[in-house]
């Protein structure tokens, strides 16, 4: 499981993020790295999306959880 | 005069239907203020309209986000302005990855690709970008149609562009006119005309439309629809709002289903011949059963894929629900 909630970026454990994961699973593509929280530079294309964080690298809408 | 020569819906079916002539601001406030109980009927309506004057082909599109967040333009509703701390980060898109992008689109069966770029309007920079990516989409043997959106252009950039061979220029007016300083303070409704008029004029195809659910009142919705009509796109592309994290419409309410429905009538009566597009925001407010009504409801263009920001629905999941609807796809080099 990831330390930090991929849409909105605070610690996964703390507070409620069922809409995140809803949202996550529909229409948004991860914003925040899961492993560390920051704030990712995303590219979103027809077919998928590729979402890179500074610390922890890339990951895709193929390969979500790579870090 | 009877209660059924006034019903808004009967003259409707005599103007628009038979006539193929659109609903004035007045009509449109009358079939927006129609209660639920008249909904099918009203979508059916809007469905023949289509028919009549369309036809059953589906226009099928697919978009990407060339230039990504850090727009210096303060759109409430727009996640990539540099003003709102929304999550989404500045991102250029390469050509190579441009290219696959398009071949991405061409390889869904569509024929239109959109590139487009968070800004007040194109550099230098940005055009080179787009003219290379251009040439780079073609030397890839992809003849897919190329349409842009890159705000707000000069006379020469239209002129550029025309040589480039982009044949369609998506630029929303976004809103009612009465409600647009609301929505934008950075620059105003008129400026973006003036580049509308600039596109047509040159004899790119013009695609505009804009976002349902800021907070506009039914009023300004039929007042939008209005304005849209006078300008007489080719393509009117229908948001509706998706409230983005960190904007000024974070905590707005998502578009109620039958309303949304109402809505995409209600512009097919005001618009009966250009292709009236499902853009962003449809999963949400419309689910699988409400895209399917809508397009049963007007709609005959939809993106495909994902969005700029967002994600849509696979696809091949779209291209089997216009399969089951018995809607063809139209098909590239064929006129409107």
């Amino acid at each position: 499981m990831s330390t930090f909630c991929a849409r909105c970026g605070l610690p996964a454990a703390e507070g409620d993020h069922e809409r995140c994961a809803a949202l996550l699973a529909s229409i948004d593509p991860p914003r925040f790295c899961g492993d560390c929280g920051r704030r990712m530079v995303v590219q979103v294309t027809p077919a998928g999306w590729v979402a890179n964080c500074s610390r922890h690298g890339e990951r895709t809408s193929t390969s979500p959880s790579v870090g | 005069m009877t209660a059924v020569d006034t019903d808004i819906l009967a003259v409707a079916r005599e103007q628009v239907l038979e006539r193929g002539e659109g609903l004035s601001e007045e009509q449109l406030i009358a079939v927006l203020r129609l209660g639920d109980d008249r909904l099918e009927e009203l979508l059916q309506l809007a469905h023949e309209v289509r028919m009549r004057w369309c036809g059953p082909e589906v226009e099928v599109e697919g978009i990407v986000s060339l230039k990504t967040g850090g727009c210096p333009e303060d759109c409430h509703f727009c996640s990539q302005s540099g003003r709102f701390p929304s999550p989404v980060r500045s991102a250029w898109l390469d050509i190579p990855g441009l290219v696959r992008s398009a071949r991405e689109t061409r390889d869904t069966g569509a024929t239109e690709f959109c590139i487009v770029a968070a800004v007040r309007g194109p550099d230098a920079r940005l055009l080179s970008q787009v003219r290379e990516g251009i040439k780079a989409i073609r030397e890839d043997g992809n003849d897919i149609q190329i349409a842009c959106s890159l705000g707000m252009l000069t006379q020469e950039q239209v002129d550029e562009l025309v040589a480039m061979g982009v044949h369609r220029y998506n630029h929303n007016l976004e809103t009612a006119r009465s409600h647009f300083p609301n929505v934008v303070t950075t620059h105003t409704w008129e400026e973006r005309w003036e580049t509308l008029r600039m596109i047509r004029e040159a004899g790119m195809e013009v695609c505009c439309g804009g976002i349902i659910g800021m907070g506009e009142t039914v009023e300004q919705r039929a007042e939008f629809a209005a304005q849209l009509a006078e300008l007489g796109p080719d393509e009117c592309t229908m948001n509706f709002l998706i409230p983005q994290p960190g904007t000024p419409y974070e905590q707005y309410e998502v578009v109620e289903g039958r309303d949304a429905l109402r809505t995409v009538a209600a512009f097919r009566l005001a618009m009966p011949r250009p292709l009236l597009r499902f853009s962003g925001g449809r999963e949400l407010t419309f689910g699988d059963l409400g895209t399917k009504q809508g397009m049963l409801g007007g709609i005959n263009a939809i993106i495909v894929g994902n969005y700029l920001t967002n994600l849509g629905r696979p696809a091949d999941q779209d291209l089997a629900m216009l399969d089951e609807l018995s809607m063809p796809v139209k098909a590239l080099n064929q006129s409107l």
